[in-house]
Formats: C-alpha cells, structure tokens, sequence
C-alpha cells in the first residue's frame, strides 16, 4: 500500500498543463502588486489601474497581477516589478504619479528608479535584497514564502510552485502514516493555546463514529491582528491544501472554513480558490483519483468575537446562538452536531503541507524544542515598520521590535508591547529579551495567542491600554457565566474610576482578586484570559495606577480627565493665531500680553490646539493633574 | 443501570451511578454544594452559575460539580481555600446585581440564593462590589404572574419549565451584561402568548418570576 503513487502521478500530469500555461508569461514583464486588504485601503488598486492603464496606453507587453502581501504593510501599496535583463525590484509607497513614473522610466526607458525601490528579490549590483536587511537577517519564511509572489486567484500559480504536491502524497499515504508526521514535528496549535495539533487529529481519527468534521479557525478577531486574513488572502490554496490534509487524516468527508464576515476578500479568494480546486478535480469526489472524498464548504461568522472560541464557533454553526459550551466533552471527541470534530487555526493548517513535503525533522530544525517551528506576528502600533512577519520560535522580543519593526516610529521611547491581544498581556521593556514561545510567554505574564503584537510607546498610558482591553472583553462576552458577565462589568468599572480619577487605594487590591476570580472562575477561555492585561500592567506597571489613584495623574498624560491644555507663556509667539481658530468650543483667548491662554471650563480635550501649534513654537503642552495649570499661572502671576 | 461506582466526598463513602454528575450525587446523599443553573436531565449542563465547583484529587484546579461525571475511587472535596474563594466571588458577584428585597419577595425563606447565604456563611449583600442594578421595568402584564429581571440570575429554570409544561415562550436574549431571560421580541408577558400554567413561578429559585398575591 505504501508504494501509491496515483494521487502524485494525477498531479503531476495537472502540473505540466500549468507550467504550459505559465510558460506564456515568460519573457514577459511582469507587475505583481500587493492588494490585499493592507494594500487596498492605501490605494492599491488604483495603482493597479495605473499601471494597467499606462501599460494599455504605451502598447507594452507586460501584465499586472494583483498578489496579496509579502508582510511590510508599512510600505503599501507595493509592487515587485519582473523586468527580463534585472532582478526583481519591490516599490513601495507607491501612488498614481510613481507608478507612471515606473511604467515611463523603467519598463520603456530600462531605468530601474532606484530612488524608489525598498529591495531586490535577487541578488544583483545595484540594490539590495530584503536578506541584506536586519529584518531579512532575522525573518524565517515558510509558511510566508510564497504570500505576495503567487496570484492568490490563480490556481496554477500554486502549482507551479510545487502546490498540492503535499495533499497527493498524503492520498497516497494511509491517514495514520499522516498523522505520525505530523505529530512527531511537533507542531502546536497557532489559535493561541498551543496543544498539540497531531494528538488532536488522532483523537478525532480513532473515534468509533464514521461521521466527522474539520474546521479551519479563521474568525480572527484580536484588535491590532491581521495573520489570518493576510495568509487566506495571499495564499489561500495552501491552507485549503492543510485543511483537506487535516480531513483526510482525521478521516473527515466534509471539511468548513468559518471565515468572519468582516474579511469580505479572503472570503471572495477562498470561494475562488475552492472553485479553482474543485475544477481541476484536486478536492472534491474521488479527488486526485484516490478514494477520498472531501467536500469543503464556506461558513460566515457574523461577528461575535466569542465565536473564535472552538465550542461557540460550533454552536454558531448549528443555528444556536454563539455561545460556548462547558468542555470536555471537547470537539475532538463531540463537537459539531455532536461529532468528532478537529478545529485548527490557519496557521496551523498552513504549516501541514510543508511538513508532509520537507518531513517532521525539517520543521523541529527551526524553533525551540517545546515550540518548534517558526512564529507569525502582526507588528501594529508605534513602530516603524508595521506588517506581518514570521520568525523561529524563539527569537527575541527586541529582534522582533527593532530588528524586523525597525523601532519606535516618531523617536518615541518605547514603554511596552502587548502581545496576545485581550487575552495577552504587556510586557516593559526589562522582558524583551524573553524568547518568543509558549511557555516564555506565559512565564512573562502574555500569552501566544494567535500572534497579535501592539507596540506601546511612552505616550501611552497603561491604565488605560488595561481598560480598553478589558472593554472590549466586557463587550465581547456572551454574558452566559456569572464571573464573566458580571466579574468583568466591576473590574471595568473599576478601571474607569481609576482613569477618571476617582480610584481609591483599595480598588487595586479588588481589582487583582478579581481577576483571579474571573481567570479561575469562567467558563470558556474569553472569561478565564480576559484579566490577563489587567494582571499584567498591575504587575509591571503598579506605578502608573499608584499615579492615577493617588496623585490623580497620568503620567503620560492621556486619560482626559486628568489632563489639561496648557499654552507655554515663554513660548507662545502672540501675534499667530493659529491654535485660536483650531478651537471647535472658543476656549482659547488673547490676555492683555496677547499670550493665547486656555479657559479650562471650556475645553473639551480635542487635541486640535497642540496639533495646530506650529512645530517651530511648540507652545501647547498637556499637564497632569489638571490642576497644574493653576499652579503655574499662578508662578507666572507672582513674577 | 450499570453497577453503581464508588467515590469519596468530603470523606463520605457514596455509591453514585456511573455517568451521573458528581452534584446530584453528593446532593442526593445529603451533602450540600451550591448551586443555581443545573438541571437535573440536562443533557448538556447550561454550567453558567459557576457556583458548584469542587475539589477532585489529582485535578489541578477546582471543577464544576455539575459538568464533572463520576468515576471510581474518585476523591472529591466540596470545601477548600481555591473553592471557597471561587464560590465567595461568584454569589458576590451574582448578589451585586441581584435586587435585593428579601422581605417583600414572595421567595423569602424558600429562596435558592438565601439558601447559599446560609450554607456557606456567605453574606446577602455584597461587602466589597457595588450593585449593579439595571433598573429594569417589572413586567407585572400576565394574569397570575409577575416577572421582575433585576432580580433574575439567569438560572434558566423558568425557560425549562416554560418549555416543559408552558407555551415555551420564555428564552435567553441578548448578549453580556445585557443578557436576559425575555420574550419573543421582549413584548410584555401578558402579549406574549403566555399560557399563565405558572410553572416558571415556581420553578424560579430566587422569586424574579412570582405568582401575582
């Protein structure tokens, strides 16, 4: 039996039709550009229309292929532009002019414009590759590889990079024989809790019952999180290929990708994509001519955040209301409809195929030894360089944050990097060496989670970071169990008191056993994480909630209520009036030195007079506590 | 019925069903854990209350008795420091945003959460949280019943009772702190289609649905 070839030899023959069909490409110039959905909101397509307008109006022989994204969302839009005689060069930044300005000078004219390249994809003279780069240095692309150099819609694209050729060999492979690989490279699950993603297929596989399900976990829901998204919108066909392997071996005939409904384009590109397999006969009856069967549908999640809890994802997907169930029994063992059901997230799914191509001993090679493999971060926040990135398992925070972020944008000091989402917590600058892995992690008081990581700077407050975390908790939950409907409503009370100024130094002790009350306590993981951002600040950063309570401060200045405008007298220039017709409410006025001062009974904290103030003066600075403002009149006043 | 299996709790030696839940079997067996939400023929336990957890040897940390079947030899404690604190944060927080009449409510004496009070040497009013009270209008528009939701703990009770042997038209709406037991499109009771078969009167254990005097 192991000596099946048929499913291989089926796709080799789908192969050759590909690269027959690619091969009409070459020769040719060729515009990839980033237009995924980090891409499209700066105007990416309409750099697309650009250069295929100027590439109609000039008669040339290149094409355009919107791709999804390479992870330096910083630079969007972008375009890697294949020029026969250079090597690739990637653009970023672009607009309407610079993308005429590319089809003009280097595709007619043979002038590459360095001026506006980021990198080469190739080593060459003149520019460098995105490897010569500390971020390239410590980046590690697997599952990431082919994201924006493959168009997303094109099936043959994946072929032509040796796609599916995982899913043929696991055909040809009993389901048992997949699942020991998969186990032995120790792959964790990416959604965040880290269990074991082999143990979970063989539950699921040895049961007695002959009807079962595999879901990819793609309702992706943490604030400042995008790895998700990205992957399906970039290379959809690969995490089709992990979920059909995920279903062969757990000997699943019928596989859901929940998908939320906000991610309108990776929806499209999946229904595309599954379209594009089902067509050529890869997923679907007797696919790849083994006797397999596999049908795989697409789900909407309507936007509950809980749903990305496996029990409420399931729930939801029977028709009940969205709300998690007590576990055990887990899905594994009776999960949709109540059958076995293997839940696995994206990423978790996109490393499949590359440990069946390259084995378990290729994926142990790179991470930890309990956390092997390579992690994927959403970089959000004050950084430089925001975007996706995928590095070993390991890896420093700092590398992540100056190496592949390159630091604190605006040369701001940095003050911590919450990392997890509002199931995660905030780590200070004293953690960032803490290799990146699960038990690192959670040792340092975050948590994996599913990968998202917001940089905080020193404007920041962390009271208020902690309070909007737990809002969005608070919002988010389903209000079935007592301690989070309730537990998490007084500690976000609680909070609020505090950045409002009203806390009292009892509240913090109240507000730890709370959150370990809650944490204990709840019934689904939203409810037993959701004080982890709570429990972190307080641990790290007790001093700014000692400020709030005691000296109603913010010490970097952000909750409103305890902060005032102020205009420097020394620095205000008098006779411009900028900061005066920027006020929406009238609050600022010209003494008789026609110094502008502030009427702090009419202000309403709007920002708009620092921003108007002209950087030469900088005379508008914020104070805390507000009465500040007071104590330095009334200086002025006495000399 | 299979043969019947043998546990410990709190040091008593009890012969419980297999697959029954560790809750009914200590309770049938006169020891006392808290509880609110369960239902006794829950196929799959609602487990929201989160006020019945215990103490299982060789389990890391305490479990709800109502979701946890029994097994032989298991060695259960219903007292300890961790589920004393989870069961004292718990009905704090559920009494925070319980409204609180004891003696104009029709459940007095016979209530669920008095009953807890009592067990467990809790106190009614919550000594650290301030209340949450959502100051909710009493729907006093059926015949025979009067529904007050500040005072409900979305036990479900009534919703099983409702089901059981009324019209079924009581259900779980809405979502976190706003989740309630209402009706459809949360019209009045008495609009509602309500049978006034008043089993959810009696089924609720803290006198939120009550039979009009």
């Amino acid at each position: 039996m192991s000596e099946r070839k048929m499913a291989a030899a089926a796709l080799e023959k789908l192969k050759e039709q590909a690269g027959i069909n690619r091969a009409s490409l070459r020769g040719k110039t060729l515009i990839l550009l980033g237009a995924a959905t980090c891409g499209r909101a700066v105007g990416a397509l309409e750099v697309a229309k650009t250069f295929r307008d100027e590439i109609e109006r000039l008669q040339l022989d290149a094409a355009v292929v919107e791709v999804g994204c390479m992870g330096h969302c910083y630079a969007e839009p972008m375009a890697i532009i294949y020029k026969p005689g250079f090597s690739g060069i990637c653009y970023g930044y672009l607009n309407e002019g610079v993308a005429s300005r590319l089809v003009q000078d280097f595709l007619v004219e043979g002038d590459p414009c360095v001026e506006f390249a980021l990198a080469a994809t190739g080593i060459n003279d003149f520019i460098p590759t995105f490897q010569d780069f500390p971020r390239g240095i410590v980046e590690q692309k697997t599952v990431m590889e082919h994201c924006g150099f493959i168009d997303p819609e094109n099936i043959e694209d994946y072929l032509a990079v040796g796609g599916y050729g995982s899913l043929a060999a696991a055909l040809d492979r009993e389901p048992s024989g997949v699942i020991k690989e998969i186990k032995a490279s120790g792959l964790r699950g990416r959604g965040g809790a880290g269990f074991p993603t082999g143990l979970k297929w063989e539950m699921c596989s040895s049961s007695p019952e002959s009807t079962r399900y595999v879901i990819c976990n793609a309702d992706e829901g943490d604030p400042g999180a995008f790895m998700d998204r990205t992957i399906l919108e970039s290379n959809p066909h690969l995490v089709i290929e992990g979920l059909a392997i995920a279903a062969y071996s757990a000997g699943a005939g019928k596989a859901y990708f929940y998908v939320r409904a906000e991610y309108p384009l990776a929806v499209e590109r999946i229904k595309k994509a599954l379209q594009q397999a089902a067509g050529l006969g890869i997923i679907g009856k007797a696919m790849l001519g083994a006797e397999y069967s596999l049908d795989i549908e697409v789900f909407q999640g309507s936007g509950a955040f809980v749903c990305g809890e496996e029990t409420a994802l399931i729930a939801s997907m029977e028709g009940e209301p969205g709300l998690p169930r007590h576990r055990p029994p887990y899905p594994a063992v009776a999960g949709l409809f109540g059958k076995p059901t293997v839940i696995d997230n994206v990423k978790t799914l996109s490393y499949v195929p590359l440990i069946i191509k390259n084995g378990a001993d290729w994926f142990k090679a790179t991470g930890t030894e309990k956390s092997p493999g390579t992690a994927i971060f959403a970089l959000a926040g004050k950084l430089v360089s925001t975007g996706l990135t995928e590095v070993p398992m390991g890896t420093t925070l700092s590398q992540i944050i100056y190496d592949v972020g390159s630091g604190i944008a605006g040369n701001k000091k940095f003050k911590a990097v919450q990392i997890g989402g509002p199931s995660g917590g905030c780590l200070p600058e004293e953690t960032l060496e803490t290799p990146v892995d699960y038990e690192s992690l959670s040792k340092a008081g975050a948590m994996m989670g599913s990968g998202g990581m917001v940089v905080l700077d020193e404007n920041d407050c962390m009271v208020e970071i902690a309070r909007f975390f737990l809002d969005f908790t608070q919002k988010e939950s389903c209000g079935k169990c007592t301690f989070c409907r309730l537990g998490t409503k007084h500690m976000l009370d609680i909070l609020e008191r505090i950045t409002k100024g009203k806390g009292q130094p009892e509240d913090i002790d109240l507000l730890l056993e709370l959150a370990e009350d809650v944490r204990a306590g709840s019934l689904c993981n939203l409810g037993k994480t959701a004080p982890n951002p709570v429990l972190s600040t307080l641990r790290y950063f007790r001093r700014e909630y000692d400020a709030h309570i005691n000296e109603k401060r913010c010490p970097s200045l952000m909750c409103k209520d305890l902060i005032a405008y102020y205009i420097l007298p020394d620095k205000c220039e008098r006779s411009c009036d900028a900061c005066v017709g920027s006020c929406p409410v009238e609050a600022i006025f010209s003494n008789e030195d026609r110094i502008k001062v502030v009427n702090q009974e009419k202000c309403v904290k709007c920002d708009s007079c620092m921003v108007a103030c002209p950087p030469q003066y900088r005379a508008v600075i914020k104070v805390s506590p507000p009465e500040e403002v007071l104590r330095r009149e009334r200086e002025k006043g006495v000399k | 019925m299979g043969d019947k299996v043998k546990i410990t709790i709190d040091g008593k030696e009890i012969a419980a069903v297999p697959g029954e839940k560790i809750l009914w079997a200590a309770l049938d067996n006169g020891i006392y854990i808290p509880h609110l939400c369960a239902g006794r023929d829950d196929h799959s336990p609602l487990a929201s209350c989160r006020l019945c957890f215990v103490e299982i040897e060789g389990y890391a940390h305490p479990v709800p008795s109502c979701t946890q079947e029994v097994s032989g030899g298991m060695v259960i404690t219903t007292r300890s420091e961790r589920v004393d604190r989870i069961i004292g944060t718990g009905f704090e927080l559920i009494m925070s945003n319980h409204r609180t009449d004891c003696r104009a409510c029709p459940r007095n004496h016979s209530c669920e959460l008095q009953k807890i009070a009592r067990e467990r040497k809790l106190k009614l009013k919550p000594a650290r949280l301030p209340r949450l009270d959502r100051d909710l209008p009493v729907d006093g528009s059926a015949a025979k019943i009067k529904y007050d939701p500040n005072k409900c703990v979305l036990c479900g009770h009534c919703i099983r009772a409702c089901r059981e042997k009324g019209a079924g038209v009581l259900g779980f709406a809405r979502r976190g702190f706003e989740r309630a037991v209402t009706t459809f499109n949360g019209s009045p009771l008495g609009e509602s289609g309500c049978n006034n078969c008043t089993a959810c009167a009696l089924a609720c254990p803290v006198g939120a649905l009550a039979l009009k005097e």
